[in-house]
């Protein structure tokens, strides 16, 4: 299953170090990553595969959410299907 | 291949333009239910809503959780009761419509829709003890919502049960006085009703329909203002692919959640209400779409027509994004649920006079608008009959969601919360009685269907 993870908040060091670190650790493999700084604020969009069956996608968020709310980033993690279903006939 | 712009471009429908999935309907049909012995039949009810919908919640949340779109309203609708309770030994239902609200309580959603009676061309029993108790009903349940088909294009309309309904809807706003009537809310007058929509109130499981169906009702009027905003002084042919552009992505987003709450609730996929559905926060608003096409208020002349193309770029742009469109489909006006509407009722300018217009075009009809609380039976009638007229005429679907509050007059304010929003009391200019029309009853035959001019 592909996943888009989206990652917005103030720059600081070790936000891509501590996101990969968690996807590799539960087996998700990047695909695609596209990153910038706008004014000081950093902006990510990641897409990513889920390798392991069992994991679910629900405590992958949850992983994430945590390392956000302690980093004061905002991540939000999507099933790609919806964005395939919007821009792609 | 999805872009990057791609995918900002969804999360910022999201996120920015209020984009959200408004429900997800389970309808259920309970004509398996039907007992002579009301206890019975109401556990029967009970029994198999909460066993069909017991997994409803969970899975829209789930689904709502992993693609990152808000689903707002996990919603029943059923059988309607006049048909469904009928063999009942009883003089009233309102123990069913408590038994609709406790099963509706117990599984979590927030409304559960079919206490109803399809009655266009005449009553039979069930319909007349149903009609009976909709007043009581409403004042003692709280999720429970409750419609009348009074009148299609293929039957007319039955002035007998318009007269009925004037009365009902008064009886209904006393009983739930103390509530700013909120009874009324609850209540639908249809003319031509689908019995496969999705949305409240007017929801229920038509006669037709499968044993259990999941459908979906999208909306979205922000994300469409806010592609507008990018046409500034652009033609309408360009207005017009933009919005079917727009409806396109939205109903995408609503075949994908239809598509997977299906299969996960094992439960046949029904369709997609292809509509625009506004609710009260700042930016989520049909009337400011009107108003970016051009118009200084929502009423000003040129709305009926920016309405019009409006409710058909987003159908023709919804079409082709779903396997089966169905229920309302088109754009949503109602005045308490949406921001824009509210400003232009208080600018002067929009009125009553001019949202009847307005429902010769689009989806629905007068939609949760509050009016005085001493405006008579006779006069609500009038304007319900008035409207039928338009649904029967138009082959299309009409509907009356009208509020007589009392106690309240011009100049009040009332305020229901949540996504039925606030109201300021809308003036019903025409002060002439309609009193010696409506106690005439009977019915109006139905129209010829050529030399349609």
């Amino acid at each position: 299953m592909k996943i888009v993870v989206t990652i917005v908040g103030k720059d600081q060091v070790g936000i891509i170090a501590s996101v990969s670190s968690i996807l590799a650790d539960n087996n998700v493999n990047i695909l695609n990553v596209n990153q910038n700084i706008m004014d000081g604020f950093f902006n990510m969009v990641l897409i990513a595969e889920m390798t392991d069956d069992k994991l679910k996608l629900a405590d992958l968020q949850k992983l994430l959410k945590e390392k956000g709310e302690a980093m004061r980033l905002e991540i939000k993690v999507q099933h790609q299907d919806i964005f395939n279903s919007m821009h792609t006939i | 291949m999805i872009t990057i712009d791609d995918i900002l471009e969804t999360n910022r429908m999201i996120t920015e333009n209020k984009l959200d999935v408004r429900t997800i309907t389970m309808g259920i049909s309970l004509r398996d239910c039907a007992h002579p012995n009301i206890t019975q039949f109401c556990q029967n009810v009970y029994d198999k809503i909460t066993k069909s919908a017991e997994f409803l919640v969970k899975t829209g949340e789930e689904i709502e959780s992993e693609y990152g779109i808000p689903i707002i309203h996990k919603r029943v609708s059923v059988t309607p009761i006049a048909i469904a309770a009928e063999a009942c030994k009883t003089d009233t239902y309102v123990p069913v419509a408590e038994a609709l609200d406790r099963a509706a309580k117990e599984v979590g959603i927030n409304f559960i829709g079919g206490f109803s009676a399809l009655v266009e061309k005449g009553f039979t029993n069930g319909d007349r003890i149903l009609l009976n108790s909709i007043p009581q009903a409403l004042a003692s349940t709280s999720l429970v919502c409750s419609s009348v088909n009074l009148g299609s294009t293929k039957a007319g309309i039955n002035m007998d049960c318009v007269r009925e309904m004037g009365e009902i809807i008064k009886r209904t706003a006393e009983l739930t006085r103390d509530e700013q009537a909120i009874g009324c809310a609850k209540l639908v007058v249809f003319a031509n009703a689908p019995g496969d929509n999705p949305f409240m109130a007017g929801a229920f499981h038509g006669v037709s329909e499968a044993e259990r169906v999941v459908s979906v009702g999208v909306s979205g009027p922000g994300v469409v203002k806010h592609a507008l905003e990018g046409l500034k002084g652009a033609d309408f042919t360009e207005v017009a692919e933009t919005i079917k552009k727009t409806a396109f992505k939205i109903t995408r987003v609503g075949q994908l959640v239809a598509r997977e709450a299906s299969k996960r609730l094992g439960v046949p996929f029904g369709i997609i209400d292809l509509s625009l559905a506004p609710t009260p926060a700042v930016g989520d608003s049909v009337a400011n779409v009107l108003e970016e096409m051009g118009l200084e208020s929502c009423g000003a002349p040129g709305t009926t027509a920016a309405l019009a193309l409006l409710n058909d770029a987003v159908k023709k742009g919804g079409l082709m994004a779903s396997s089966h469109v169905g229920g309302l489909s088109g754009a949503f006006i109602p005045v308490s649920e949406d921001q824009g509407m509210i400003d232009a009722i208080n600018a002067g300018s929009l009125s009553i006079e001019k949202l009847e217009a307005m429902t010769c075009v689009c989806s629905v009809g007068l939609d949760m608008i509050a009016i005085e609380g001493d405006t008579s039976a006779a006069t609500i009638s009038g304007i319900i009959a008035d409207e039928a007229a338009i649904g029967m005429i138009n082959n299309k679907t009409t509907a009356v969601r009208i509020i007589p509050v009392p106690g309240k007059k011009v100049g009040d304010v009332v305020e229901y919360g949540g996504l039925l929003g606030y109201c300021p009391i809308v003036p019903v200019r025409n002060k002439f009685s309609s009193e010696a029309f409506i106690a005439r009853g009977g019915r109006i035959p139905a129209p010829v269907r050529s030399l349609t001019n």
